[in-house]
């Protein structure tokens, strides 16, 4: 794709990405809010997309935006008292936040622009390289690549030429972990979440 | 910049052929459920068949008022259409039609459609919050619980083929099942069998058609999610309905039926490779299987009765999603024991003398 | 017109995690404050695939970011069955309200 177009892409994205997120704080109607954040997570997808990692991004659509974020509309269609929910922070809390808001964000624009990162030439965009599935699957298992950006990215896509080199046991661990965690989180949630009683009112 | 106007090309074909195809099979439908009903449905617009019947009614909604209810929420009122519409035809991105026919040859497309079939919800959802009524309201939280949880036994069972396959490119698991008809996913392994049956009725509850459509059931919800819409957002709802039914007819013939190849490959021995035409007669196989799929959830929307939302639950969680863990079990187990498959001695070599790229030769 | 770079990347993951930050603070609904955690756990992850695309860590930063997606499912599960709770004992979700602690 063409330079131009794909700049333009990119500040689409940027935009989609940044601006649902700051109406997403702005807007004070709960639904409109998970609304923007739909936006907002697309976007961030979007971008995934753009930095050559596919599998992020698709992960990001299908378990945020599919499943997260459906999740969260239902939690507020379950616990709405009124037919559209609206609870107000006060104007003293928004002063106080949007001033908190503006001095962080100064930091870390400040952090960003600071320092020379690691070499010049990481600035330079050379081209998509499309991380496929194997290689992620193979970095899972602890088969990193060598280098990270190979000369013919297009041509050596899915091909492994040479098996690469074994370091370590890779992400296994951590997965086995993650995997007993969601067990727990899995059950805790159908615990807190089952049908009970609710307290009984006193009636006048 | 020529770059850019080719996709602009590409985009627009695409968005033109899926929304033809959304018309042709609404038309479909009302001659399928006039013949199940003993009716003849359309006879009139266009010819004898009611060609053009689709068209009318295209006519016609764009020419009725846009209503919002005064109680809606008028901007996720007004957006909700597009979020469904955007779901189901940006799924399409990544749906090879035939060998290299695709828009954009995604590594990943397989778990791209199915990513982006799921924003398609989240539209509904916020149909049916903003209408500001409560069949809406009920709508939509029905749509929640059923959507959220038929994702799950889906996607279990498309990675079933996938661990067959090894990869989740659409392309070159289409071309891995050339040949006779018997190197067809669906016949490579009982379990496989089984798991597209499986597949099927998720993928049916997914599309939230009838007997799992709960979240409109004109009976009890008054058409739910869609009773305060009219005229072109209220048609918008069922191109995308009808889209998204051929993208997950789509996957399932790509995944279980062998794509694009003919059950008899009949040019065995022409040299086709990269010609135009052998393509072409690919894309006539793909639309055949896939037109197939959906005239099958057609005709079981006009055949069972619909079920009741706790059994629509029950029969996920209960049925569909142990069945689907355990046969993804069975399948790995499967491939341990006959690591080559039962058939699968005619594979695709045999089948491409030219030795073209499974990949569709795209990067 | 936007040039894709890293600065640019770091840039909006800043933006979405003072936004994130800002709406824990002041949303005084529960399920606003889980909206914020959403917003700062994106953040985090535009952060790691920028940095696996532009720096030397190759694919391990999107596989962080993998396991990121994941958490913040569970973690979203979580805290929608405490919610839940919470309109349960106190119908309402307002998170001011939970105050039986303090002394």
């Amino acid at each position: 794709m063409s330079l131009l177009v794909s700049n333009v892409l990119f500040t689409c994205l940027v935009l989609l990405t940044a601006v649902p997120a700051v109406m997403v704080v702005i807007t004070q109607h709960i639904v409109r809010a998970a609304c923007w954040l739909l936006l907002s997570l697309a976007g961030a997808a979007g971008l995934f997309f753009f930095l050559g990692a596919d599998f992020v991004g698709a992960t990001q659509l299908l378990i945020y935006v599919g499943g997260t974020l459906v999740l969260v509309i239902f939690g507020v269609m379950l616990t709405a008292t009124g037919p559209f929910v609206n609870l107000r922070a006060s104007s003293g809390d928004w002063a106080m936040s949007v001033l908190v808001g503006f001095s962080l964000l100064a930091i870390v624009t400040f952090g960003i622009a600071q320092p020379t990162w690691f070499n010049p030439a990481m600035f330079e965009d050379s081209g998509p390289t499309r991380a496929s599935t194997n290689r992620i699957g193979m970095a899972f298992l602890g088969f990193p690549e060598e280098n990270p950006t190979p000369a013919h990215p297009a041509e050596k896509e899915d091909v492994l030429v040479d098996p690469p080199k074994h370091v370590g046991v890779g992400y296994l661990l951590p997965f086995e972990v993650i995997s007993v965690h969601l067990v727990l989180v899995l059950v805790g949630a159908a615990y807190l979440a089952r049908a009970k009683q609710r307290p009984k009112r006193e009636t006048a | 910049m020529i770059d850019a106007i080719w996709v602009l090309i590409a985009a627009v074909l695409l968005a033109t052929f899926v929304g033809v195809a959304a018309m042709v099979y609404i038309w479909m439908e009302r001659k399928v459920s006039g013949r199940i009903q003993d009716r003849l449905g359309p006879t009139r617009v266009g010819g004898r068949f009611g060609w053009l019947q689709s068209l009318a009614d295209g006519a016609k909604l764009i020419q009725k008022e846009d209503l919002v209810p005064d109680s809606a929420d008028q901007i996720l009122f007004r957006l909700a259409p597009y979020v469904v519409m955007l779901g189901s035809f940006v799924a399409f991105l990544a749906l090879p039609f035939s060998n290299g026919w695709v828009a954009v040859n995604l590594n990943i497309a397989v778990f791209f459609m199915l990513a982006v079939m799921s924003v398609e919800v989240f539209g509904v959802i916020m149909a049916g919050y903003s209408s500001g009524s409560k069949w809406s309201l009920l709508g939509g939280m029905r749509e929640a619980a059923q959507v959220v949880s038929y994702e799950i036994p889906m996607a279990i069972c498309v990675v079933i083929p996938i661990m067959v396959a090894g990869t989740l490119n659409l392309n070159t698991i289409a071309n891995q099942q050339a040949g006779m008809f018997w190197n067809w996913y669906l016949f490579q392994s009982p379990i496989l069998f089984v798991t597209s049956f499986v597949y099927f009725t998720c993928a049916t509850a997914s599309c939230k058609r009838a007997p799992f459509d709960l979240a409109e059931a004109e009976s009890e919800l008054v058409a739910g999610f869609l009773t305060e819409y009219s005229g072109m957002r209220w048609s918008f709802f069922f191109l995308a309905e009808y889209a998204s039914m051929f993208a997950v007819s789509g996957i399932f013939v790509i995944l279980f039926l062998g794509g694009w190849n003919g059950p008899i490959p009949i040019w065995y021995g022409i040299d086709f490779g990269d010609v135009w035409i052998g393509k072409f007669f690919g894309l006539l196989n793909f639309l055949i299987k896939s037109s197939l799929m959906v005239f099958v959830m057609m005709w079981l929307r006009w055949t069972l009765p619909r079920l009741r939302i706790d059994q629509v639950m029950t029969t996920c969680l209960k049925y569909l999603l142990p069945m689907s863990c355990g046969l993804l079990l069975l399948q790995a187990i499967w491939q341990v024991i006959f690591p080559n498959g039962l058939v699968g001695w005619m594979g695709p070599e045999v089948f491409n003398p030219g030795g073209y790229p499974l990949d569709g030769g795209q990067p | 017109m936007l040039i894709p770079s890293l600065q640019i990347y770091l840039l909006v993951g800043a933006v979405l995690f003072t936004t994130g930050l800002l709406c824990m603070v002041t949303k005084r609904n529960a399920i606003g404050v889980l909206m914020g955690v959403e917003l700062i756990l994106t953040a985090s992850n535009i952060n790691f695939v920028a940095f696996s695309r532009y720096g030397k860590l190759g694919l391990d930063g999107q596989l962080v970011s993998l396991f990121v997606i994941v958490l913040a499912a569970g973690e979203a599960a979580i805290a929608l069955a405490i919610a839940m709770n919470f309109y349960n004992n106190f119908e309402t979700i307002d998170v001011d309200r939970a105050s039986n602690l303090k002394g």
